[in-house]
């Protein structure tokens, strides 16, 4: 049951609120989930809802840039999978809408704010899909960074984006396979196609490292979140276990990764400094597709109002006849 | 309210009632009860039905699917769950008896 319970109907005694708030701390310490009937910080309610939201919209957002390739893909194979690809996208992000309208904010406050432009979410969304291969690198990259950064958070105390998690976990691994395999078939093509394969990599690659946000010394949420087990890698740890995994797949594909810096050192693979001043105009809505994305929200928001409208009036229609009969 | 500019708002923009919370539950095959998956949003029952399967069972984890209204479930407190279930009767359980090792089909 999800949404029910959220209403305080008694205003709370200092005492009563520091020993509900002990309470609290012990049961996530000890690894018990938190369910949305149990009591919570406000500031871990706050929390939650901001990250579960901006991941919602995050996977909403991400249907854009590799919907410009479903009606261009190279075959019907491609194009069935990148559908069915693109149509998890909207799924994940209806799974985690839902786990987030369990801590008391509503669908359509969520969709507003999305729509307003007032929602962030993740700035590797504002790149654009120039060719093919990118649809290969997003699978390849953006997903598997996504995999890294979401496996942990199947742990997370809080039981509902913890189980959505679990359900997007294990759909993701057909996103990251079907691009990777994109990228093998244009890495052992012509000239061309290693060409276009190289050129993707070379564009998704530091927006990828991105995603796991900015290094630990600027991180805000950091120590809150690690705390209260939302996250239980920093970003840093994160963004080197992606790269650690990723190079030896470039490697295998013979394609270079765009970094001067990459070296091994027996253990890690050490990295460059991403473009961190890119990073923050990105996120701030500066970023190349930035305006074109929420352009798109809106009108498909919009071209889609006379649908919704139907539904009402279908569904008023049928109740009407049914209390008739 | 989000502020745009443009053509003035068809009715469907003016603020709505929210639509109605369905909770999912999905048999995943013949001889497994149904078991709760998550939440939607639909119209009406019909169309719960049908975005359930869209939402919830893309890859054939479904054989049935049930959508309740969320705020047809009525659910035990949450406050008082320790007294509700809290009942110590381990007098309950095979474990509490000890069978002598020499003793079998107990």
């Amino acid at each position: 049951m999800y949404t029910q319970g959220l209403d305080q109907t008694e205003p709370l005694g200092e005492d009563d609120l520091s020993r509900l708030s002990e309470r609290f701390e012990s049961k996530v310490a000890a690894e018990q989930k938190v369910e949305p009937t149990d009591w919570m910080p406000d500031a871990y309610r706050t929390l939650l809802t901001r990250q579960i939201a901006q991941h919602a919209h995050s996977e909403i957002v991400g249907m854009l840039p590799e919907g410009n390739w479903l009606s261009r893909a190279p075959s019907l194979r491609r194009k069935g999978i990148l559908l069915a690809k693109v149509q998890d996208e909207a799924g994940h992000g209806l799974y985690l809408y839902s786990a987030a309208e369990t801590l008391g904010v509503t669908r359509d406050e969520l969709v507003e704010q999305l729509l307003a432009g007032t929602a962030k979410y993740s700035s590797i969304f504002n790149y654009p899909t120039l060719q093919w291969a990118d649809v290969g690198a997003i699978g390849w990259l953006v997903d598997g960074a996504a995999i890294m950064n979401q496996v942990p958070l199947c742990r997370c105390s809080y039981g509902p984006y913890a189980r959505a998690m679990v359900r997007i976990c294990r759909e993701e691994s057909f996103h990251q396979r079907q691009g990777f395999e994109v990228m093998t078939v244009l890495a052992q093509g012509s000239p061309a196609q290693r060409a276009m394969a190289q050129d993707a990599l070379d564009r998704w690659w530091w927006p990828s490292l991105m995603m796991f946000g900015p290094p630990d010394a600027e991180s805000t949420h950091n120590d809150r979140s690690m705390r209260w087990k939302v996250k239980r890698f920093t970003n840093d740890e994160l963004r080197q276990k992606f790269v650690d995994m990723t190079v030896p797949q470039a490697h295998y594909l013979g394609l270079t990764i765009p970094d001067p810096d990459l070296s091994y050192d027996g253990e890690y693979w050490r990295f460059g400094e991403p473009d961190w001043a890119e990073f923050k105009r990105v996120l701030t809505g500066d970023g190349p597709c930035n305006r074109e994305r929420l352009a798109a929200r809106n009108k498909a928001h919009d071209d889609g109002a006379w649908v919704r409208e139907a539904a009402v009036a279908h569904a008023d229609k049928k109740r009407a006849r049914a209390v008739a009969s | 309210m989000r502020t745009r500019s443009g053509p003035v708002p068809s009715p469907a923009e003016q603020p709505r009632e929210a639509w109605p919370l369905w909770e999912v539950f999905v048999r995943s095959r013949a001889g497994l009860s149904h078991q709760h998956v998550g939440s939607l949003h639909a119209v009406d029952a019909d169309m719960a039905v049908e975005n359930a399967r869209d939402v919830y069972t893309r890859r054939g984890e479904g054989a049935s699917l049930w959508v309740v209204p969320a705020d047809a479930i009525t659910a035990s407190d949450p406050q008082d769950s320790s007294a509700f279930f809290g009942l110590d009767e381990e007098f309950r359980h095979p474990n509490h008896y000890v069978v002598p090792d020499e003793v079998h089909g107990i």
